[in-house]
């Protein structure tokens, strides 16, 4: 309790004073997330919705293979892009182990098979009538699956949310590729196990907490704003 | 009827009667000790040889010194196994731990590329060689986590002189496995202990450049948390694991260890009393 209560306190301290320190780190954290969430986005859902209204032999199987990758230890994921990236890897001569970009790839790969396995998800609980509507009003085949997808655009957004949530609180990544280096790949999670890892549990509740408090704020943003803008109903 | 039942029964009718402290074969003893000491190996032959001699489980909790003396601080474990004499001081004087014993001494060793671009090979002076590396800008890679090695690395960087900052001084904030990793992949220098160095895989692109100087002693003492303060902790158990690293069966074990042919540590309880 007591150190939830530091913890809580030592948060709002580095809030109000915004701490240069865990500013910058909170920066590195949200420039990473934001980068593999929007890439994830960019391949996840259109990789989902394919695999949705697709018909072949072995879908099932595939869209198995999607869930179970959902459950794919960070940790893993690391180890595996960590002995693509190293010296002695089959990507090593590009240099990119201990930087920002390799972070941004591992997140990437957490993310695309969350994003990808909602999607199908929120495509298949689409109402079965708007492309044979969306056809029979004349729209072309493409115009169709793009009026289905704004059907269910509250769904993906759920989805590319969802993907964020993954990476913005790993651990694994981030600190297998991208090495916790001070000023540089130190992100939000790196440092709270570095914290901890010293002892200093007040400080990485903080973090924690400060965690938290972003990507609270990210939720609110993507809830609030576009509602607003666009409306809720063509 | 063996000792072995006799002592199952004893621990059946203590369990029973609520005093689950007493050292049946059931006992389990929690310590906390360093990363580093942990992936030496030397864990692994000391401790079923004390468990076999007194029926007493270990359990290790591998983390940083500042994380070990912190769990024996909030009574998460009943001995700590740690290698930093200040914290250790102040983690006595605060009346969490009670007879500390050194029990054996490694080394601190400066490793690095075998170019060598700031030219420390060879040197006697480990804070000469931290003033050519900070001279030459090389890279080094420090553990950045407050461990007992980054202490080690920030009192020599304290005798050179320099303030270590800029591009090529790395703060990894992570174990002494990582950052030797890093260091071979950056082509960096680092601050080991020398058993980890041994005993890590990745480590052909890394060599022992300096080694030797006094300042680089890394000395190992065992702790029982304190029972006033922590009367749950099993401080029995501890002075029992405390005595028998520092018994000559321990400390011959310690000094038999090798890894690659090499003794990694110099058992030196014979010669420090409690304190």
């Amino acid at each position: 309790m007591e150190y939830l209560w530091d913890g809580l306190r030592e948060a709002a301290g580095m809030l109000w004073r915004l701490d240069p320190e865990v500013c910058s780190i909170a920066w590195v954290s949200l420039k990473v997330t934001f980068l593999s969430t929007a890439l994830a986005a960019a391949a996840g859902v259109p990789l989902g919705a394919w695999l949705a209204v697709s018909q072949f032999r072995g879908k099932r199987v595939a869209v198995g293979i999607l869930n179970a990758l959902m459950a794919l230890p960070t940790v893993v994921v690391g180890l595996f892009l960590y002995s693509l990236l190293t010296r002695r890897g089959l990507l090593g001569p590009l240099g990119l182990l201990y930087t920002v970009t390799a972070m941004v790839a591992g997140q990437f790969l957490l993310a695309v098979p969350l994003v990808a396995a909602m999607t199908v998800g929120v495509v298949q609980g689409a109402d079965p009538r708007v492309i044979p509507t969306a056809r029979t009003l004349g729209a072309s085949p493409w115009r169709a699956r793009l009026t289905l997808m704004g059907e269910v655009r509250w769904g993906l957004v759920a989805a590319v949310l969802a993907g964020f949530g993954r990476v913005f609180g790993e651990v694994g990544v981030s600190m297998m590729v991208g090495g916790n280096i001070r000023g540089y790949t130190r992100t939000l999670t790196t440092a709270i196990a570095l914290q901890t890892g010293r002892g200093e549990f007040a400080l990485g509740l903080a973090l924690g907490i400060v965690l938290l408090g972003v990507a609270l704020l990210v939720n609110g943003a993507v809830q609030l704003v576009p509602r607003g803008a666009a409306g809720r109903e063509p | 009827m063996g000792t072995a039942a006799r002592n199952g029964v004893w621990g059946l009718l203590l369990a029973a009667a609520g005093c689950g402290a007493g050292p049946g074969p059931d006992a389990v003893l929690r310590m906390s000790t360093t990363t580093s000491l942990d992936h030496s190996g030397l864990l692994e032959v000391l401790l079923p040889a004390f468990e076999r001699r007194h029926g007493v489980r270990v359990h290790v909790v591998a983390v940083g010194t500042g994380k070990a003396l912190k769990l024996g601080e909030n009574g998460d474990v009943d001995v700590v196994l740690v290698h930093d004499p200040e914290s250790e001081d102040r983690f006595l004087a605060e009346g969490h731990g009670v007879a500390r014993r050194e029990v054996m001494v490694n080394d601190f060793v400066l490793a690095g590329p075998a170019a060598d671009p700031a030219g420390v090979k060879g040197l006697k002076d480990a804070a000469e060689a931290m003033r050519r590396i900070a001279a030459a800008r090389a890279v080094f890679v420090s553990r950045g986590d407050d461990s007992g090695t980054h202490k080690k690395e920030r009192a020599l960087w304290k005798a050179a002189g320099v303030v270590p900052r800029g591009g090529w001084y790395l703060e990894a904030g992570q174990g002494m496995g990582p950052v030797l990793r890093m260091a071979a992949e950056r082509r960096g220098y680092c601050l080991a202990d020398r058993g980890t160095l041994l005993a890590a895989r990745d480590r052909e692109d890394l060599e022992v450049l300096l080694e030797g100087d006094p300042r680089l002693l890394n000395p190992y003492s065992v702790i029982p948390v304190h029972p006033a303060r922590h009367p749950r902790a099993r401080y029995r158990e501890a002075r029992m694991l405390a005595e028998w690293l520092v018994s000559a069966e321990g400390q011959e074990l310690i000094g038999r260890y090798t890894r690659d042919g090499r003794a990694l540590f110099i058992p030196s309880a014979l010669r420090s009393a409690p304190r």
